[in-house]
C-alpha cells in the first residue's frame, strides 16, 4: 500500500535558527533563496499595484511623482534581481545536484555565501525606502540622470551599491554551478544525457560569468563619478553618457536570457513528464539554447535604436535580433512537438507549462516587432515594450517558475499542493495576467510613453489603463490563492510519494523530501531520462517507494559561519562608500572595517576544512 | 461540449474567421480618439514606419494563428487520461527540425528586406521637401522638463509648441542641456533621443494641418511624466503670420529678416486660439494700455521672472533656465505642454509651481493673488 | 608530462569528477574566464578615453616607460619563478619550493612598489584621479590590476607560510597550483595592459 513506505518517513526535526544561518546544504539554501525571493516578489508586486492604482485614472494624484519614480525603479530592479533570478536560484540550488546525481554542489560554503550576499543586498536596497531614498533613476540608471549632479541624494547610491553586492552573489554562484555541472555528474551522465534544466542552467551560468563583468565595471565607474567626482559619464569632464548605455546593455541583454533560460529548462522538464513521451528534439534544444546565449551577446544595441547610432549599426542589430528569433522559435516548435502524439495530463504543473508556451509566443512575436528598428522607434519607451517584456518575463519566466514550483514542491517539502486550488490559481493568474498586459500593447501603439507618473485625459489612454489596473488586482488575487495553496499544503497537505508525477529524472528516485545526502548510493546513468529507462527495464510505471537510510558512512560538508561573516563584511565594505570621505583617505573607516571583516572571514574559511563541523557518521 | 467542438468549428468556420479578423482589425480604431497614436500617421516618415509595421503585424498575426493554434490544437487533440496506454516514444525528427528552422528564417528574411530599406530611407535627412522647398531647420533642445525650439534661419525661439508649415520637410537638429530626453511626435516620426555632447537628427514632413500632442520618451527625472509638447501644423499663410508675429516680438530690431506687418493688439491671431476647457472661463485679453498689464510688466522684472524667461523670440539668449514666453498668451498648453492655458491654470502655475509640477526648477517669490493676476494679464497680451 | 598525470590523480583522489580536473582548479579557470571580461571592459574604457586630456598631463608627458618596463620584466620572471616553485612542491623538494616561492613574492612586492611609486609620482606631477579622463581610466584600470597583484601576493604569502610550516606536501601541491594559476592570469593581464596603455601611447 502506498502509505506503508511513507510510514518510514523521517521524523521532521525542525532546524534551529543557527542551523539555517550556518547551513551549507544546497537544499536548505534553495529553500532560503525561494522564501526570500518570494517575499521580494511580493514587495515588487505591491509596488506594481500602487503604480497601477495611480495610473487607473488620468491626472491622478494618488502618489507623488517622486514616489512613483521610486516605485517603478524598485519594481523593475526587485523583480529582476530579487525576484526572478533568485527564484531560479532556488531551483538551481535544490535540484541541480539531484538532477545530476550528486550529493551537493562543488563549493557548499561558497553557495551559502551567494545566498547571504543576495539576501543582505536585497534587504539593503529595500532599506532605502525607510530613508525615503529608494532608487529613482529607473532600473537601467541612464547617465547623466544617475550622476551626482542630477541625482544628488542617496537614492542612486543605494542602487549602484545594491546591484554591485548582488553581482557578487551571482558571480560566485556562476563559478559554483558551472563547476558543479561540468564536474560532478553521476557516472555515465555525459553532457548529452543531462536533463534539459541542467543544460539551461549551465548556459545561464556561462552568461552570468561573461556578462556581469560589464555591469560590474559600469557600476564601478558610476560609483567613481558619484563618489570621487570622476567623469566617466559626465560631459563636463569629457565623458560620454553613451558609454553607460553600451556597458549596461552589453550586460543587460544577456541578462534577459539569464532570466528566461532557466524557465526554458523547467518547461523542457515538465512537458515530457505530463505528455508521457520524451522531449522532442533534445539535441536541437541543447544547441538552440547555446546559440541563443551566444547570439545574445551580439544584439545589445537593439535597446538603443532611438539613440541615432546610424543606419549601419541599426541594420546590424536589427538583423542580429531577428536571427535570435530563429532558435527561439525552434524551441517553441519542439515543445509543441513534445505534446504532439502524447497523452497529456493536465495537472497544475502542466497547466502552467502550457500557459508559458501560449504567453511566450505572444511575447516573442512582440519582440520580433521590436527588432524592426524603424518600427521600434515608435514602440520603444512606450507601453508596447512594457507589454512585450512582461509577456516574456511574467508570462514566460514567472509562469515557468510557478510550473516548477508545483512540479517540484512535493519533492522539496514532502507534501502535495492542492490540485483544485492550483487550477483556480492558474486560471485566475492567466486571466489577470492577460487583462493586465494585453491592453498595454494598444496603449503603447496609441501613444502612451512609459515611466510617466500620470497621463492627461483626452489622449484615449483611459480604457486601457483601467483594464490593466483591474487585471493587476486580479493577478494579485491569484497570487493570494497560490499562497493559500502553500499554506494549506504546509498544514495538512497530502504526504507526497517519491514520484508523484511519473518522472524521468533522478530526483524522483529518492524520498520526498530528500535525505541530507540525497542519494544513499551514487547513481549510475546509462541514458537520457534515466528513470524512465529504469522503469522500462523493470516493467513498471512507478518504481517502488525508496526507503530512508541511516546515511552510515556518507561524508558531507559541515555547517559554517564564515559564509555569513564574509557576506556581512562585503555589505559593510560597500556601505562605506556611501559615507562621505576625504580625498586623502579615499576609503573611509567603514569601508576598511568591512574589508577587514571580509578578509578575516575568507582566511578563516580557507583554513576550515569543509567537513570541520560535520556530524560524525 | 468538447466532443462537439470539431463539428462546431467546421460549421461555424466563417464566423470564427470573421471573429479572428475582427480581433486583428481592432487595430483600426476611431483615430480621433487617439491624438497621440502611432497608427494614423500624418507625415511621410511615420507613414514609412507604419507601412513597415503593418507588414510585420500581418506576418506576426499569421504566425501567431498558426503557432498558437497549433498549440491549442495539440492540447485539445492529445488530451489524455492517467490510465491511457503509453504513447509512442518519439525522440525527434531531423527533417522536421530543418523545416521549422528554414521557414521562420524565410519569414524573417522577408521582413528584413523592407526593414533595412526603411532604416536607410529614414536615416537620411532629405535635402528638399517633397514640394521642392528647402527643409525648415529647427533646433530642438531638451531641458528638464520642457522643450526649446529655435529656428536659426528665421532667428526666432519658442518653447513647448512647435509650429511647422504643412508640406515642408522639417529638419530637426537636437540636443539636451542636461539629462537624456527623447523627442517623440508619433504622428510624424519615430522618437529620437537627445544627448548633451552630440547632435541627433530627425525629420518629417507634415501632410495634414492640426494640433498634435507629443511627449518626452526617455526617463529624465521627477517630471518626465509632464514633459509634453505640441506640434502645430499650419497652412503656409498661418505659418508666415506666426513667424512674423514672433519676429515682431522683440525689443531688438531684427536685421535681415523678412518683414511682416505687426498685428494690432486686438487682432485675432490667426493660428490656434487658446483652448478653453469646458468648465473654465475664456481667457481675458486686456488692451495693452490697461494698467493691470502695465503692473504685470513691471512685476515680470521685479519678481525675477525675467531672469529665467525671455519674452523676446528674436535674439533670445541660449541657455535660459526657463522656456521662452513669446506668444505665451495664446499657447495651447502651459507648464511643459500638458496643462490647458486658462487664466485659472496660469494663475496657479505662477503662484505655486511646486503644487502644479513638483520638483520643477521654477523658483517664485511670494506674491499676492492680485500681483499674479497682473502677471497673467500681462502675459495674455503676449500673443 | 608529469603534471598532467598528477592532476589526473588528484582529480580522483577525493571523489569522482566528470572531467579530469579537480573542482577547485576548474573553478579558478572559470573565475579567470570571467575576470578576462572584467579587464577587457576596463581596457576598452581606457582605449576610449586615453586621448581625453584637455587639461593636465597626458601619457607622453607623464609615463616613465623605463621604470614600468622593469616592473613588467619582474612580473614576467615571477611567473617563471612560481612555476619552479610549483615544480618543487610537486617533487617534494622543500628548498626548491620555498626558494622560488620567496622569489615570486619578492617580485610581486617589487611590482606593487613600482606601482605605488608611479601613482604617487603621477599625483605630484599633476595627474590626480579626476584631473582628466585619461588619468581616471588609467588609474582605474591599473589600480584594479594592482589590487589583483596585491591579492595574489597575499595569497602566495599564505601558501608560503603553510609551506614553511610543512603543510604543503606533494599531495597538497594543488593549493600552490591554484595560486599560481591566478598569478599567471594577473601576469597575462599585465602583458596586455603594458603595450596597450604604455607602449601605444609612445607613438603618435
Amino acid at each position: 500500500m502506498a502509505t506503508t513506505a511513507l510510514e518510514h518517513t523521517h521524523v521532521a526535526k525542525r532546524s534551529t535558527l543557527v542551523e539555517w544561518l550556518t547551513t551549507v546544504d544546497h537544499k536548505k539554501i534553495g529553500i532560503l533563496y525561494g522564501a526570500s525571493a518570494f517575499l521580494f516578489f511580493l514587495i515588487g508586486g505591491i509596488e506594481a499595484l500602487i503604480i497601477r492604482a495611480q495610473l487607473a485614472r488620468p491626472d491622478s494624484t494618488l502618489v507623488s511623482p517622486e514616489f512613483y519614480n521610486q516605485l517603478f525603479t524598485m519594481h523593475g530592479t526587485t523583480m529582476i534581481f530579487l525576484g526572478v533570478m533568485p527564484l531560479s536560484a532556488m531551483f538551481f540550488n535544490f535540484f541541480i545536484p539531484l538532477l545530476i546525481g550528486a550529493r551537493d554542489v562543488a563549493f557548499p560554503r561558497l553557495n551559502a555565501m551567494s545566498l547571504w550576499v543576495f539576501m543582505l543586498g536585497g534587504l539593503f536596497m529595500n532599506a532605502s525606502f525607510l530613508l525615503n531614498a529608494a532608487p529613482n533613476g529607473g532600473w537601467f540608471g541612464y547617465a547623466p540622470l544617475s550622476s551626482r549632479q542630477y541625482s544628488p541624494g542617496l537614492n542612486m547610491d543605494f542602487w549602484v551599491i545594491g546591484l554591485q553586492i548582488l553581482g557578487i552573489a551571482s558571480l560566485a554562484a556562476g563559478v559554483n554551478f558551472f563547476t558543479t555541472i561540468l564536474n560532478m555528474r553521476a557516472r555515465g551522465m555525459t553532457l548529452m544525457r543531462m536533463p534539459m534544466f541542467v543544460w539551461t542552467t549551465l548556459i545561464t551560468q556561462i552568461l552570468v560569468l561573461l556578462s556581469f563583468p560589464a555591469i560590474t565595471v559600469a557600476l564601478i565607474m558610476l560609483m567613481a563619478d558619484r563618489t570621487y567626482g570622476s567623469s566617466f559619464f559626465s560631459i563636463g569632464g569629457g565623458g560620454d553618457p553613451m558609454l553607460w548605455q553600451h556597458l549596461f546593455w552589453v550586460f543587460g541583454h544577456p541578462e534577459v536570457y539569464i532570466l528566461i533560460l532557466p524557465a526554458f529548462g523547467i518547461i523542457s522538464e515538465i512537458l515530457p513528464v505530463f505528455s508521457r513521451k520524451p522531449l522532442f528534439g533534445y539535441s536541437a534544444m541543447v544547441f538552440s539554447s547555446a546559440f541563443i546565449a551566444f547570439l545574445g551577446f551580439g544584439v545589445w544595441s537593439h535597446h538603443m535604436f532611438s539613440t541615432g547610432m546610424g543606419p549601419l549599426a541599426d541594420t546590424f542589430f536589427s538583423l542580429a535580433t531577428m536571427l535570435i528569433a530563429i532558435p527561439t522559435g525552434v524551441k517553441i516548435f519542439n515543445w509543441i512537438g513534445t505534446l504532439w502524439g502524447g497523452s497529456l495530463q493536465f495537472k497544475t504543473p502542466m497547466l502552467f507549462a502550457l500557459g508559458f508556451i501560449a504567453m511566450f509566443i505572444i511575447g516573442g512575436l512582440s519582440g520580433v516587432m521590436h527588432s524592426v528598428a524603424p518600427a521600434d522607434l515608435q514602440q520603444t519607451d512606450t507601453y508596447f515594450v512594457v507589454a512585450h517584456f512582461h509577456y516574456v518575463l511574467f508570462g514566460g519566466s514567472i509562469f515557468a517558475l510557478t510550473a516548477g514550483a508545483y512540479y517540484w514542491w512535493p519533492k522539496m517539502f514532502g507534501t502535495m499542493l492542492s490540485e483544485t486550488i492550483g487550477k483556480w490559481h492558474f486560471w485566475l493568474m492567466l486571466a489577470g495576467f492577460n487583462l493586465t498586459f494585453f491592453p498595454m500593447h494598444f496603449a503603447g501603439l496609441l501613444g502612451m510613453p512609459r515611466r510617466i507618473y500620470a497621463y492627461p485625459a483626452g489622449l484615449g489612454f483611459e480604457m486601457f489603463n483601467v483594464m490593466a489596473t483591474a487585471g493587476a488586482f486580479l493577478l494579485a488575487f491569484s497570487i493570494l490563492v497560490f499562497m493559500y495553496n502553500m499554506w494549506v499544503s504546509a498544514r495538512r497537505g497530502v504526504p507526497a510519494p517519491a514520484d508523484p508525477w511519473g518522472g524521468a529524472t533522478l530526483e524522483w528516485t529518492i524520498p520526498s523530501p530528500p535525505q541530507e545526502w540525497n542519494f544513499t548510493d551514487e547513481p549510475v546513468v546509462a541514458e537520457r531520462d534515466p528513470v524512465w529507462g529504469m522503469k522500462r527495464a523493470a516493467g513498471v510505471r512507478t518504481l517502488p517507494e525508496p526507503t530512508r537510510s541511516s546515511g552510515q558512512g556518507i561524508h558531507l560538508p559541515g555547517p559554517s559561519w564564515w559564509p555569513l561573516v564574509v557576506s556581512v563584511g562585503i555589505l559593510i565594505f560597500f556601505i562605506g562608500f556611501m559615507v562621505k570621505k576625504s580625498w586623502a583617505f579615499p576609503f573611509g573607516p567603514i569601508t576598511i572595517a568591512g574589508f577587514l571583516l571580509t578578509a578575516i572571514g575568507i582566511f578563516k574559511w580557507a583554513y576550515e576544512a569543509p567537513d570541520a563541523n560535520a556530524p560524525k557518521h | 461540449m468538447i466532443r462537439d467542438l470539431r463539428t462546431f468549428s467546421r460549421r461555424h468556420l466563417p464566423l470564427l474567421l470573421l471573429a479572428a479578423a475582427a480581433v486583428t482589425l481592432t487595430g483600426c480604431f476611431d483615430h480621433s480618439l487617439y491624438p497621440q497614436s502611432t497608427l494614423s500617421p500624418k507625415g511621410d516618415y511615420a507613414e514609412m514606419v507604419d507601412s513597415l509595421f503593418q507588414t510585420t503585424v500581418w506576418y506576426a498575426t499569421v504566425v501567431f494563428i498558426l503557432v498558437e493554434g497549433g498549440l491549442l490544437w495539440a492540447i485539445y487533440k492529445f488530451r489524455g487520461k492517467p490510465d491511457d496506454a503509453e504513447p509512442k516514444q518519439v525522440h525527434g525528427s531531423t527533417t522536421v527540425e530543418i523545416i521549422w528552422t528554414i521557414i521562420p528564417a524565410l519569414v524573417l528574411a522577408v521582413v528584413a528586406v523592407p526593414t533595412v530599406k526603411t532604416i536607410f530611407d529614414t536615416a537620411k535627412v532629405p535635402t528638399a521637401s517633397p514640394d521642392g522647398s528647402q527643409p525648415l531647420k529647427v533646433e530642438v533642445i531638451g531641458h528638464q522638463w520642457w522643450w526649446e525650439f529655435r529656428y536659426p534661419e528665421l532667428g526666432i525661439t519658442t518653447a513647448n509648441q512647435l509650429h511647422v508649415p504643412i508640406g515642408r520637410t522639417v529638419d530637426l537638429r537636437m540636443k539636451t542641456v542636461d539629462v537624456l530626453h527623447s523627442f517623440w511626435i508619433p504622428q510624424f516620426a519615430g522618437k529620437r533621443d537627445v544627448f548633451p555632447n552630440r547632435e541627433t537628427r530627425l525629420w518629417f514632413t507634415a501632410k495634414a494641418t492640426g494640433e498634435y500632442p507629443g511627449a518626452c520618451a526617455e526617463f529624465c527625472g521627477i517630471q518626465h511624466g509632464r514633459m509634453d509638447f505640441y506640434v502645430m501644423v499650419n497652412t503656409p499663410e498661418e505659418f508666415t503670420a506666426w513667424v512674423a508675429q514672433r519676429q515682431a516680438d522683440s525689443t531688438l530690431a531684427p536685421t535681415g529678416l523678412p518683414k511682416a506687418p505687426a498685428p494690432a493688439a486686438t487682432d485675432s491671431v490667426g493660428v490656434a486660439t487658446v483652448p478653453v476647457a469646458a468648465d473654465t472661463a475664456a481667457p481675458v485679453v486686456l488692451a495693452a494700455a490697461d494698467p493691470k498689464v502695465a503692473e504685470g510688466q513691471a512685476l515680470f522684472s521685479a519678481k525675477g521672472c525675467i531672469g529665467c524667461h525671455s519674452l523676446n523670440s528674436v535674439g533670445a539668449p541660449k541657455g535660459m533656465l526657463g522656456p521662452n514666453l513669446a506668444g505665451i498668451g495664446t499657447r495651447k498648453m502651459i507648464a511643459g505642454g500638458w496643462l490647458p492655458n486658462s487664466d485659472e491654470n496660469l494663475h496657479r502655475w505662477i503662484k505655486t509651481p511646486q503644487a502644479v509640477k513638483e520638483g520643477v526648477l521654477m523658483q517664485v517669490p511670494e506674491m499676492t493673488d492680485a500681483e499674479v493676476d497682473a502677471l497673467v494679464a500681462y502675459l495674455r497680451t503676449k500673443q | 608530462m608529469s603534471s598532467a598525470t598528477l592532476a589526473h590523480d588528484e582529480a580522483h583522489e577525493g571523489h569522482h569528477t566528470s572531467l579530469p580536473i579537480d573542482n577547485r582548479k576548474l573553478a579558478i579557470w572559470t573565475f579567470i574566464g570571467s575576470e578576462c571580461l572584467f579587464f577587457a571592459t576596463l581596457i576598452s574604457t581606457f582605449l576610449i578615453y586615453k586621448d581625453n586630456h584637455p587639461k593636465g598631463p597626458g601619457p607622453k608627458e607623464i609615463f616613465e616607460v623605463g621604470l614600468v618596463t622593469a616592473g613588467t620584466a619582474v612580473l614576467l620572471f615571477s611567473s617563471f619563478f612560481v612555476v619552479m616553485a610549483l615544480n618543487g612542491a610537486q617533487e617534494g623538494n622543500r628548498k626548491k619550493m620555498l626558494g622560488w616561492l620567496a622569489a615570486t613574492i619578492f617580485c610581486g612586492l617589487f611590482f606593487l612598489g613600482m606601482q605605488v611609486y608611479e601613482f604617487n609620482h603621477f599625483y605630484h606631477e599633476g595627474l590626480g584621479y579626476t584631473t582628466n579622463l585619461f588619468g581616471t581610466s588609467f588609474y582605474t584600470l591599473t589600480g584594479f590590476h594592482g589590487t589583483h597583484v596585491a591579492i595574489g601576493t597575499l595569497w602566495l604569502i599564505t601558501v608560503f607560510k603553510d609551506a614553511v610550516k610543512g603543510n604543503l606536501p606533494p599531495a597538497k601541491a594543488l593549493n600552490l597550483e591554484l595560486a599560481a594559476l591566478y598569478w599567471h592570469f594577473v601576469d597575462v593581464v599585465w602583458i596586455i595592459i603594458f603595450p596597450v596603455v604604455y607602449l601605444m601611447s609612445l607613438r603618435s
